[in-house]
């Protein structure tokens, strides 16, 4: 479970100060698929970094998978992250000059796996991705789809109990955006907990619960919901 | 771990052959630089008798002129060499377990009859007392030395160095046969192992690297053979000097006077000796400055008679400064390179690089370079020194005896390619690792 509460997160400049996240408070439980939705600078890239243990915050407190993340050292930190967290970017972030296997292999290179284990495990995070047979290609020959499975496969190559993407579908078009769509829900059902930032509602739509954030704060603002609302109309001209 | 950095670290090397050779060429220069004139200078102020250091001294004694001191630019120091018979007189003290009264001497020297064919050559010839071998450790190959009965009724007897024994002799063993020197012969009483000591501090007469001398033959035979020195005289006092003779009673000085003192309470006797000794001439008229009576261990001495310049000083900070500019422009480059693959560091941060990993991955690419530039490095200092060595061959052979690179130079270079690396690497490995991932992984 990923339980943050009343979390905030100062941004200070010179010149002003940014409360990027206020009173944050979000549980996220196992095997759920949350997509969190929000205007542009509302705090949504703030708080998977700060999930994903890329960040720190200010005040409050943030368990993850049981471990209170307080105080920890950048070694047990990163641990953490490595062992139970796989990150998705809107730009892929593949490293350009590994090819495909060595991509996926950099997460398992800092778990010190043996060489045979980190073998089998880039194969099958590859199958499922369906590019096994491009592991000697660099991403420069690949296409934006198909890098952005690369880049999903990496993430779950050591097997993490948290996928934490941020717009993975952002530069893709809308077939290929249903493609990854489409992978991160047969990732789900295999029991990996997503947290998914997007824009799209569409996407949204396709998760099991969504989270609003506005303004560095969790909205209390229902969710769009289109087979709740009528039901809600409903009630309302019942009543 | 330390496989996956060095794996990366040559593959970002490779990727960027340009940069990776300009950085390594700037460390090889910096070090090769260093070690050149570190070995020089290293050379030139060693002490080749360090073991003697302690119980070697040379004599000096002030019986120069009462107007103004022997070297106007060090008027506290007494002339470096001694006149004949204050010579005689410290040696003849008994005090040293060796002492040795010398000078350097010059002639032809040739065969004496059998093997004949060789040319006649022109050599130093350093005309001695027989304790020259026992106090600085001579090495002999065969034979050895004369007795000092040979001394004071010279013996016609004469020790080779090797180089002359391998001239005439074929580097056979000569001792028992003849050797001429101008017209008198010499039988030879033996020959010398290798000995090229740098610089020569027993006589700094014509520059501290030298020629060993060719032959060493017994200081007796100064008087009778009215032997001349091939280094320096000098005299201060109007004195008409009219006969050899004369000249060997004069204040004129040339001898230099070496001996041993085993411990401090001979070093003592022998100051005393030698005040006393003063103290006694001044009564009769000479020795009219203040005292200044020295016993100079070799490395002082080497010091005093400036054998390392100020100015190869000057050369050694020098080169340390352009090994520091190598290095900076080293660290602008690398952290030129860190920073630019900042988004990349990023992403590894996210898949779970520590702030640790990044600074060792990081050190490794530095380490990488600053070996590869050491190995580069040490090879150029190896064809600088062979480059010096040609330029200045012969007849300056004792001094290219300094300029080769040795256990002491390559010790030097690698202790200097440690700090090289850790100096171009660590900062540049601690500010990629500063950097929060998550600013890296925006400016994507
Ligand atoms: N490193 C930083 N320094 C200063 N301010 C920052 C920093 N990172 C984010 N901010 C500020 O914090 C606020 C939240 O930013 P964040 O990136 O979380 O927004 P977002 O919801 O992801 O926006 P978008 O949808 O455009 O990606 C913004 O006002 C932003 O300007
Ligand atoms: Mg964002």
């Amino acid at each position: 479970m990923l339980a943050m509460r009343h979390i905030s997160k100062v941004f200070r400049t010179d010149l002003i100060e940014t409360h990027a996240l206020r009173d944050f408070s979000l549980e996220v439980a196992e095997g759920e698929f949350v997509a969190v939705t929000g205007p542009s600078g509302s705090g949504k890239t703030t708080f998977l970094n700060v999930a994903g243990l890329l960040e720190g915050f200010d005040t409050g407190t943030y368990h993850l998978d049981g471990v209170d993340t307080n105080g920890l050292s950048d070694d047990a930190r990163s641990r953490l992250r490595n062992e139970k967290i796989g990150f998705i970017f809107q730009s892929f972030n593949l490293i350009p000059d590994l090819d495909i296997f060595d991509n996926v292999d950099v997460p398992l290179r800092y778990r010190r796996m043996k060489a045979a284990e980190r073998r089998e495990r880039i194969t099958s995070a590859l199958d499922l991705v369906g590019l096994a047979s491009r592991a000697h290609h660099l991403p420069s020959q690949l296409s934006g789809g198909q890098q952005q499975r690369v880049a999903i496969a990496r993430a779950i190559a050591g097997d993490p109990k948290f996928l934490l993407a941020d717009e993975p579908t952002g530069n893709l078009d809308s077939l290929m955006a249903r493609q990854v769509m489409d992978l991160l829900e047969q990732i789900n059902e295999m029991g990996t907990t997503i947290v998914l930032v997007t824009h799209d509602p569409e996407l949204a739509r396709r998760a099991q619960r969504n989270v609003q954030v506005i303004d560095g704060q969790v909205s209390d603002f229902r969710p769009y919901e289109p087979h709740a609302q009528p039901a809600t109309f409903a009630a309302a001209a019942a009543g | 771990m330390f496989g996956y950095y060095i794996k990366l670290a040559a593959h970002s090397l490779r990727r960027n052959p340009g940069i990776t050779s300009l950085m390594v060429l700037a460390v090889a220069l910096g070090i090769a630089v260093c070690v050149v004139t570190l070995t020089v200078h290293h050379g030139m102020s060693s002490n080749p008798l360090w073991w003697k250091n302690d119980r070697v001294y040379a004599v000096t004694l002030d019986s120069w002129d009462p107007e103004q001191p022997a070297d106007d630019k060090h008027p506290d120091l007494p002339p470096p060499q001694l006149t004949w018979r204050d010579a005689e007189a410290v040696t003849a003290s008994g005090i040293p377990q060796h002492a040795v009264r010398m000078f350097k001497g010059y002639g032809v020297i040739s065969n004496d009859g059998d093997g004949g064919g060789v040319r006649p050559e022109n050599s130093i010839v350093r005309v001695t007392s027989a304790d020259f071998f026992d106090l600085f450790d001579v090495p002999f190959r065969y034979g050895g030395g004369w007795k000092a009965a040979a001394d004071a009724a010279p013996e016609p007897v004469a020790v080779l160095s090797s180089e002359t024994n391998e001239r005439f002799f074929g580097g056979a063993n000569s001792v028992g046969r003849t050797i001429r020197w101008n017209d008198r012969v010499y039988r030879i009483v033996g020959v010398l192992g290798e000995w090229h000591p740098a610089p020569t501090f027993y006589d700094l007469n014509n520059g501290a690297f030298q020629d060993p001398e060719a032959m060493y033959v017994p200081i007796g035979w100064a008087p009778s053979l009215e032997l001349e020195s091939a280094g320096n005289t000098n005299c201060w006092k109007p004195e008409s000097i009219d006969s050899f003779a004369g000249f060997l009673a004069s204040e004129c000085i040339w001898i230099q006077v070496w001996v041993e003192l085993p411990d401090a309470a001979a070093r003592t006797r022998m100051q005393a000796w030698l005040d006393s000794y003063v103290a006694g001439e001044r009564r009769s008229g000479r020795f009219q400055r203040p005292d200044n009576n020295r016993l100079t261990p070799i490395d002082e001495w080497l010091r005093i008679n400036e054998v390392v310049r100020d100015d190869n000083r000057m050369l050694v900070a020098l080169a340390f400064a352009f090994l520091a500019v190598c290095l900076i422009n080293t660290v602008g480059l690398l952290l030129a390179k860190f920073l630019g693959r900042a988004a990349i560091t990023g992403v590894r941060r996210a898949l779970g690089a520590s702030r640790r990993q990044v600074f060792l991955q990081h050190l490794a690419e530095a380490g990488m370079i600053a070996a590869v530039g050491a190995v580069l490095g040490v090879a150029l200092s190896a064809l600088g020194l062979h480059a010096l060595r040609v330029m200045y061959a012969s007849p300056r052979e004792g001094f290219t005896g300094l300029m080769h690179v040795n256990a002491w130079s390559l010790g030097v270079a690698v202790a200097i390619a440690v700090g090289a690396a850790l100096a171009a690497g660590l900062y540049p490995a601690w500010r990629i690792g500063r950097i929060a991932p998550s600013v890296y992984l925006k400016s994507q």
